[in-house]
């Protein structure tokens, strides 16, 4: 059933329906879980597209009189291997990190989904091809496709995105095909096709916003993996390209300091943690929103 | 059923093929010439030039798939060109150690995962919820090496309960060989536990609001057997293709947990063969897992039809 | 002391004194999983201190870098040094038994010269022929003088492995070796562990005083040092230099350290290719020492390798013999720097500078950015995967490059290779015919103080051109258990075997 058909609405009998995306904004809202991830979630998008106006000092200003110093008060975060001042890198490496997470999963979807629904819908042939070319690429290891792409590319934050996003494509495509097969052979989508739906229509409308709860989940998941995937390439060399920051090189540089400088690695690997976190709670109420099912 | 599991197998060829030639393929793409990365710091031509007749660089692209694939199809699958150790026997050394981190993790998410999705599901909003929510997400949220390394400066340096490298073989020393492995197979539980988890929850809620829950509750049935024998049975199918996927991974090994704990097994070689442009090892080992990967994918589709009955017609 | 079973049990067997005999088994954690175990065709830095285990070989060098015997006894070159004779040593047997003769030294010698892949075809090229004299004495022939011979026969070009096997193995000789080392190979897991024991029948019993030698590598050295305090490794090279003082605290361990016989620098493209003309840094040699006078080779020392580095200006160390003191260290000099640029005719020189992934190089790169930016410098960093990078110096696509080298005993192997015409590692394409004249002739005199005379010459002509900027000398770093002793510090950096007593 499609959103608007789900429940009996209140508006409906008065005949003034508030839309479907309005009606599941007004239930988002209620969540306190989701809105507090929203607003963590525009914290950091504030910190990152204004992160030159808030951030204190230069994030790529070395200082090499002040090599690994403990947080102070000149440097609330203490400073790295370099010198250079860990709050800035921090805000400054929010762009990154963000990016890296929403643009790569953002490919993914973009891709995946439409293949995942041709896959389930159409079936026979198609699926077939589908399905195996998918699975070839689901059987590399997602770090090698990653690498080799990101080698191919070039070494770059946005070199890294594509091919990240490129490598967790065949999972939106596996997940998609997979609830869509499932839902095939829902009551509702049978009658939508006897009622002679061109296809289209029936998987836009009907089965789109019925298999959306686990790709929401999946999609707030693999923003995290993404985000961590690009420490992984920064371990290999092939992410953000230095001086400029990332949570991920941050974090990848400071495990070689843990004794002597534990803050170098505390708060990249706390903003990780928030961004995730805030992903998750927002990914949670989203689903629970736009779920017809509400109860 | 039995036609249905006919056809799949006959899909595994193509499947293979695609394997074979993306993996050949992606290795073409890495820039760089690989005679000269082989050959060393010293960079003798000589060398170069007999590492490219070895690896037939100057012969065309169709030429050198064919010769691995025709080397492959007759059981032969190279040798690294890097130690001069047949292919065959690395991949034959570390696949049981993959194997057994693989099974290892796996447990470890199955056991932690499933059971605190059902728990956050069922009590969703409470503290339960919250716990579970948050114990998952720091699994997700922590990268695979960094969690490593604390847990060695832990466990290892700190206290010394648990050795920080040293694998042995089950069947040499089943002791050492738990002590070794407990850390990594942690470290990639978490994460997948994490994964299963929330993927558990949301299935749950979206199958307890369904109708039948609610007459298996109008039936007057216990709240246990409505959650465990008829919501959590249908909300498996995202979590079975997970699962096999989440498995499929682990088998390919774990490159980063590999190389923190010092596993000896595929992620690592994997890796260090696509920096040293060790093709032949690359490409042999991604088709072995690539076909265990496709058979438990075969298991996975045998597990719909078992789990959901409407499939079944 | 916690008081934990380990440590009663210790207790115990000190108490039970010589009637507790521990097998001696070494565990080292290397930086890097070795390649092929053949010294023929042998690649890597790493596999040759696997090889210090394995295989003796005709001479080796001591913490002097001067030549001693090994399984020679003794050499002497003829008048036109184009003769070498080499007496061995007549009680030597290889892993399986059989005798080392001259017969046995010929047939290594020449395998190294034509085997399929032999990575030592370079470094005996001037050898024509190979005679036996007798059962204890080769001599081998010269086409040209050829001075670094010797170092090249204290490396793996001097190692002799047993024929009998070698040609029982063939190419595939390398999987399990048969040399003539203190330790004969047991077993190898690709990237878990190399396995040896010691070799009953070895010439120089006495010096050996352990049983069996494990190594295993373990690439991140925040990791392997974890390893080393866990318990798990006796000892661990290529230590983080960040790491240094955390273990000067720690009781337990011990800290070696020698400055290296190699050097990091940065190479310029001053003639690879087109793009060296086209950039102002390769064009113009006053921009190249201005940009060598905007670094302050100290402090980059200081924050690159917290000091774990010798400064220097040359393919040498400042404390090396060979050191041409004619070319000292400059000074850093910003004014001098930007009065050179004024002259050159470009004040804001921009240059991308290539470098490696691992942080050590992005560290380097993001000093000199900043040092250089003083002077007016504008660089911008690419940082380069090591084989994509490689590929790139070798077409001459790039116009400075941070490259290291592991270094040679002679210093004609940090020389030649790199500043001869259109030598594989002259990744600069610098090519002057009279410094190749130079080079030939600096390894065809014999004596110290003429080798000297003719180094000094070449340094002044590469200072002039600057193909390379010397930066440092990094100190090998290395990291054991106080239980271990024995330890011979060595410039190469390798670990001999010989003497080390684990108590």
């Amino acid at each position: 059933m499609s959103a608007s058909a789900a429940l009996p609405m209140a508006g409906a009998a008065r005949g003034t329906e508030a839309g479907p995306w309005l009606r599941a904004w007004r239930r988002l809202r209620r969540r306190r879980g989701a809105m507090l991830g929203l607003v963590v979630v525009l914290i950091f998008v504030v910190l990152a597209v204004f992160a030159a106006w808030i951030a204190p000092q230069d994030p790529i200003a070395t200082n090499w009189g002040a090599i690994r110093k403990a947080p102070s008060a000149e440097h609330w975060m203490g400073t790295d291997e370099i010198g250079r001042d860990v709050l800035s890198r921090v805000v400054w490496g929010t762009r990154a990190s963000l990016l890296a997470g929403l643009a790569s999963v953002s490919i993914a979807l973009l891709l995946g989904v439409p293949i995942g629904l041709a896959a389930g819908f159409l079936g026979g042939f198609i699926d077939g091809l589908i399905s195996r070319i998918t699975d070839a690429f689901l059987a590399c290891p997602f770090l090698i496709l990653a690498i080799a792409l990101a080698a191919f590319l070039g070494p770059s934050l946005t070199n890294a995105m594509i091919a990240i996003g490129v490598s967790a494509t065949p999972i939106f495509v596996r997940l998609t095909r997979a609830q869509v097969i499932n839902i095939k052979v829902e009551d509702y989508v049978e009658a939508a096709r006897a009622v002679g739906n061109p296809p289209l229509r029936i998987a836009l409308r009907h089965i789109l916003p019925n298999i959306l709860a686990p790709l929401i989940v999946q999609a707030t998941l693999a923003i995290a993996a993404a985000v961590i995937a690009e420490a992984s390439l920064s371990f290999l060399g092939l992410g953000q390209q230095p001086p400029a920051p990332s949570w991920g090189s941050m974090l990848n540089v400071a495990k070689n300091y843990v004794d002597n400088a534990p803050w170098m690695a505390v708060w990249p690997g706390m903003s990780i943690f928030l961004l995730v976190l805030s992903f998750n709670l927002l990914g949670d109420g989203l689903r629970d929103a736009l779920d017809p099912r509400q109860r | 059923m039995i036609e249905f599991l006919v056809k799949r197998l006959f899909t595994i060829v193509p499947t293979l093929v695609f394997v074979s030639m993306l993996i050949f393929g992606l290795q073409q793409l890495l820039p760089g010439d690989p005679a000269m990365i082989l050959a060393g710091e010293d960079q003798d031509p000589e060398v170069i030039a007999h590492l490219r007749a070895k690896l037939h660089l100057d012969q065309p692209l169709p030429m050198r798939y064919a010769y691995w694939i025709g080397g492959v199809v007759q059981g032969d699958l190279g040798e690294s060109v890097r130690t001069q150790l047949p292919v065959l026997d690395l991949i034959l050394q570390k696949l049981p150690v993959t194997l057994e981190l693989a099974l290892l993790a796996m447990t470890i998410a199955l056991v932690i995962g499933i059971p605190a999705g059902v728990v956050s599901a069922v009590g969703r909003g409470t503290a339960w919820d919250y716990a579970a929510n948050l114990f998952a997400l720091w699994g997700l949220s922590t990268p695979n090496f960094w969690l490593g390394i604390l847990m060695i400066l832990l466990f290892s340096v700190q206290l010394g309960w648990l050795p920080a490298s040293g694998y042995e073989s089950p069947f040499v020393d089943l002791q050492a060989n738990l002590a070794a492995m407990i850390m990594p197979a942690f470290v990639l539980g978490n994460a997948i536990a994490a994964v299963l988890m929330r993927h558990t929850r949301s299935s749950m809620l979206q199958v307890l609001g369904a109708d039948y829950v609610r007459t298996a509750r109008a039936k007057g049935l216990s709240e246990r057997v409505v959650v465990l024998k008829h919501a959590l049975r249908n909300a498996l199918t995202p979590i079975i293709t997970l699962g096999a996927l989440e498995l499929g991974t682990l088998l390919s090994g774990a490159v980063l947990t590999e190389q923190v704990f010092t596993i000896p097994g595929f992620g690592k070689l994997v890796v260090d063969s696509v920096f040293n442009r060790d093709y032949a090892v690359v490409q042999g080992v991604v088709l072995v897992t690539a076909t265990t990967y496709i058979l438990l994918n075969l298991l996975a589709d045998v597990a719909y039809f078992l789990v959901n009955p409407r499939l079944r017609s | 002391m916690k008081f934990t079973f380990r440590s009663c049990l210790a207790a115990l067997l000190l108490a039970l004194g010589p009637f507790a005999l521990q097998a001696q088994n070494l565990r080292i954690g290397l930086a890097e999983d070795p390649d092929i175990l053949d010294p023929t065709l042998a690649r890597t830095f790493v596999g040759r201190i696997v090889f210090a285990a394995l295989c003796d070989k005709l001479f080796d060098v001591d913490e002097k870098l001067n030549i001693v015997p090994q399984l020679a006894t003794g050499y002497e070159w003829s008048a036109d040094s184009k003769t070498l004779t080499i007496k061995l040593r007549t009680d030597v047997t290889f892993h399986d038994g059989e005798k080392m003769d001259a017969a046995a030294v010929k047939f290594n010698l020449e395998r190294h010269k034509t085997m399929a892949g032999s990575n030592r075809s370079g470094e005996l090229r001037p050898v024509s022929t190979v005679d036996v004299v007798d059962a204890s004495t080769v001599r081998l022939n010269l086409s040209v003088p050829f001075t670094p011979l010797l170092a090249a026969l204290a490396d793996r070009a001097g190692m002799m492995v047993s024929p009998k096997a070698a040609q029982a193995g063939g190419a595939n000789f390398g999987v399990k070796p048969v040399c003539s080392g203190p330790f004969k190979f047991v077993e190898r897991i690709a990237q878990d562990r190399m396995v040896f024991e010691k070799y009953a029948g070895y010439w120089n019993k006495s010096a050996i005083n352990l049983d069996r030698i494990t190594y295993t590598p373990v690439p991140d050295s925040t990791v392997r040092l974890a390893n080393l305090r866990a318990g798990q490794f006796d000892f661990i090279e290529r230590v983080a230099s960040s790491d240094v003082e955390a273990i000067a605290k720690d009781k337990r361990l011990k800290i070696a350290r020698i400055t290296g016989i190699g050097y990091t620098g940065i190479t310029i493209n001053v003639g690879k290719s087109e793009q060296a003309q086209k950039n102002p840094l390769g064009k113009d040699a006053r921009v190249r020492e201005a940009f060598e006078l905007s670094l302050d080779r100290q402090g980059l020392a200081q924050v690159v390798m917290d000091n774990e580095a010798m400064v220097g200006n040359q393919w040498v160390a400042p404390n090396n013999s060979y050191y041409a003191k004619n070319v000292p260290l400059p000074k850093r000099n910003v004014e001098r720097a930007r009065a050179l640029l004024k002259e050159a005719g470009v004040t804001n020189p921009s240059f991308t500078l290539m470098t490696g992934t691992n942080s050590e190089a992005q560290r380097m790169a993001l000093v000199v950015q900043a040092m250089s930016r003083d002077a007016g410098f504008d660089v911008k960093i690419q940082a380069t995967e090591f084989a994509t990078s490689l590929n790139l110096a070798d077409k001459g696509d790039y116009e400075a490059y941070v490259l290291a080298w592991s270094g040679r005993p002679d210093p004609d192997g940090n020389l030649y290779s790199f500043h001869g015409c259109k030598q594989p590692l002259n990744y600069a394409g610098y090519c002057s015919p009279e410094t190749d004249e130079l080079l030939n002739k600096s390894r065809a005199l014999r004596d110290p103080v003429e080798r000297k005379k003719v180094f000094e010459q070449i340094a002044t002509r590469i200072n002039k051109e600057r193909p390379v900027v010397y930066l440092y000398h990094v100190n090998w770093l290395w990291a054991y258990n106080t239980k271990l002793a024995g330890v011979r510090n060595i410039p190469d950096g390798l670990l001999r075997l010989q003497g080390l007593k684990m108590n």
